[in-house]
């Protein structure tokens, strides 16, 4: 196994007496995508701050290209692009100029920091926006011209905060379109969501996260086989009446979730389970059987769901 | 290490991170430049015409030529006018940019994000705009050539005190608004009650002595009074003793270290979170 780019060894952020982030662990290989999946609130965003030294840890290790944070700030920020969860994005200033702007934060020299400034548009699909207001873009354009910005410096690792959150279907897929080039050119993707379906669409790897907590690790495929049944028969009964169906059901499946809108039944064979209902003498007004996702892993490890 | 290695680079950006924040401020003020020219020179001949002729002219009359301080009143009141030049660039430079760059339009994140430090921050912030001071004074003084309200070659240096005591009275200002995380009319009121106030009875256009002595503090405490007596020294010789000159330098300069080193600390507390 390559060195790693980032670990994390028993890292806690406190602020006052609420531990943020509660003894994490993890190690970043170069050129993975390592995805943080959990609830607002969990802890993802703290723990990205302070991977992208911009947040002094309260206690344990962290190395982030080989570096400690605390001491190698600029040398570590210089490497890194980031894409914070809230656009931070200068409304003063023109599309193209923003890219300029922050190109010489780097200390990069102007002309090598102009063409860059143009392939990023491409790349952004923003060519025809270059001399727009930042205001008049679109959410996703925004996004889009965000990533560019984190890239102006040719980062070997982009820190991603909730990238889609807020966009619509078609925003989001453009955007994950750009993240898997990025990955096929061998950058090293961290970024944090609380969508199941970004995190096994473009995490090779990722951690469930919760409270501060790690609550499992695996890759999206390995954590459903390890935390979920093949299959799940979703079920239901109308409101008010899934609690009691919940009760009705016990036996069925490997395990039964009861949901206040719905209820779970998780089974290698679904269609097997739907066929057996009647005899219970229940009748589910909707039913539907489909493949486990990491949703289910979430509901499995913490007895909650992922998005309120 | 050659120059393109990021370590290179992250020393680069150690050392001039500062001008980079500055490079920054020039381009968004690029974006009212044309509100920075106008009031540059707008503002003077205004000033200089309202008060340094049209009530010179009425002061000059009832208290003879040499009404206030041996001089006319247009001499004596124009050092004034300069200082509060500076303290209106001031005023409008470490507020509301500084509201937007931590919070409105949080771009000092997006700085701070890449390899720049808070503190590089708060001094590429006064880097702009104590150029944007210089300018702005340095064209006030042509003007106050033009008009004749300087007396001496010394009055040249008229510009720096002038610089000293916007920076000094900014600093504070912009470490203040470091602190704010809503502005629920804090600035304004701050306009009102201690920016007016300070313009009005700093001995600007009229001698201090000339408020009850109950009411004189306010001129101590208030830079722009220190500077504009020095500055009365320098362009027409006004008599003082040393000591008070002194003063006068002291006093602008230790309150643009106390704001900046004020500003840096919030600046830090409040990136790092
Ligand atoms: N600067 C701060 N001061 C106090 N509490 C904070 C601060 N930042 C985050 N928190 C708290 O830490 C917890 C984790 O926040 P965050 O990392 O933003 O979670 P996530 O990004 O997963 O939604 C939340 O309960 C949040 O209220
Ligand atoms: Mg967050």
């Amino acid at each position: 196994m390559p060195e790693p780019v980032i670990t994390a060894v028993n890292l806690v952020k406190k602020y006052k007496d609420f531990a943020a982030v509660d003894n994490v662990s993890f190690e970043i290989a170069p050129g993975e995508s390592f995805g943080f999946l959990g609830p607002n609130g969990a802890g993802k965003s703290t723990v990205m701050r302070m991977v992208g030294a911009v947040s002094t840890r309260t206690s344990g290790a962290l190395s982030v290209l080989g570096l400690d944070p605390d001491e190698y700030g600029p040398e570590i920020r210089s490497r890194l692009g980031v894409v914070p969860q809230a656009d931070n994005l200068d409304t003063e200033l023109r599309v193209r100029e923003n890219l300029l702007v922050y190109g010489r934060y780097f200390g990069l020299p102007r002309r090598q920091i102009a063409s860059r400034a143009d392939e990023l548009l491409e790349f952004a699909q923003l060519t025809e926006r270059a001399k727009a207001k930042v205001d008049d873009l679109s959410g996703g354009m925004k996004r889009r011209l965000t990533i560019a910005r984190a890239l102006i410096n040719e980062p070997r690792i982009l820190l991603l905060d909730e990238p889609t959150t807020g966009l619509d279907p078609q925003a989001r897929h453009i955007l994950w379109d750009r993240l898997f080039r990025l990955k096929e050119q061998g950058t090293t993707l961290v970024l944090t969501t609380h969508y199941m379906d970004e995190a096994e669409q473009l995490c090779d790897r990722l951690v469930v996260v919760d409270k501060g907590r790690i609550m499992a690790e695996g890759t999206p495929a390995s954590l459903i086989a390890s935390y979920s049944s093949r299959e799940v028969l979703e079920m239901r009964f109308g409101s008010g009446h899934n609690a009691d169906a919940g009760e009705r059901l016990v036996g069925f499946g490997d395990r039964i979730e009861v949901l206040p809108d719905r209820v779970l039944v998780y089974s290698s064979d679904g269609e097997a389970e739907l066929s057996r209902i009647p005899s219970t003498g229940l009748t589910p007004i909707t039913s539907l059987v489909r493949r486990s996702s990491l949703e289910d892993v979430f509901l499995r490890l913490t007895g909650r769901s992922l998005v309120e | 290490m050659s120059a393109g290695t990021p370590t290179a680079r992250a020393s680069r950006v150690r050392r001039f991170g500062s001008w980079y924040v500055a490079e920054h401020r020039f381009r968004v003020m690029r974006s009212y430049a044309q509100t920075i020219t106008v009031t540059g020179i707008g503002n003077p001949l205004i000033y200089l015409y309202a008060l340094g002729v049209g009530l010179a002219t009425l002061v000059d009359q009832n208290l003879g030529p040499d009404a206030v301080n041996g001089v006319g009143y247009l001499q004596f009141v124009a050092p004034a006018l300069l200082g509060m030049a500076a303290i209106t660039v001031a005023s409008e430079e470490f507020t509301y940019p500084i509201m937007l760059g931590f919070k409105w339009n949080p771009t000092f994140y997006g700085m701070n994000a890449a390899p720049i430090s808070p503190a590089q921050i708060i001094n590429g912030v006064v880097i702009s705009v104590a150029a944007r001071m210089f300018a702005t004074c340095g064209l006030y003084y042509v003007f106050m050539l033009l008009f004749g309200a300087v007396v001496r070659p010394a009055g040249v240096l008229m510009i720096p005190v002038a610089l000293l005591v916007g920076l000094g009275f900014g600093a504070l200002l912009m470490a203040y608004t470091a602190t704010l995380t809503e502005d629920t009319g804090q600035l304004a009121m701050l306009m009102r009650f201690v920016i007016l106030p300070m313009t009005l009875f700093s001995g600007t256009f009229f001698p201090l002595s000339q408020l009850p002595i109950f009411l004189q503090w306010i001129g101590w405490l208030s830079p722009l009074w220190h500077g504009v007596e020095l500055s009365r020294v320098l362009s027409y010789g006004a008599v003082e003793p040393l000591w008070l000159s002194v003063v006068h330098v002291a006093y602008p300069a230790c309150l643009l270290a106390v704001g900046w080193w004020l500003a840096v600390r919030f600046a830090k507390r409040r990136l790092n979170k």
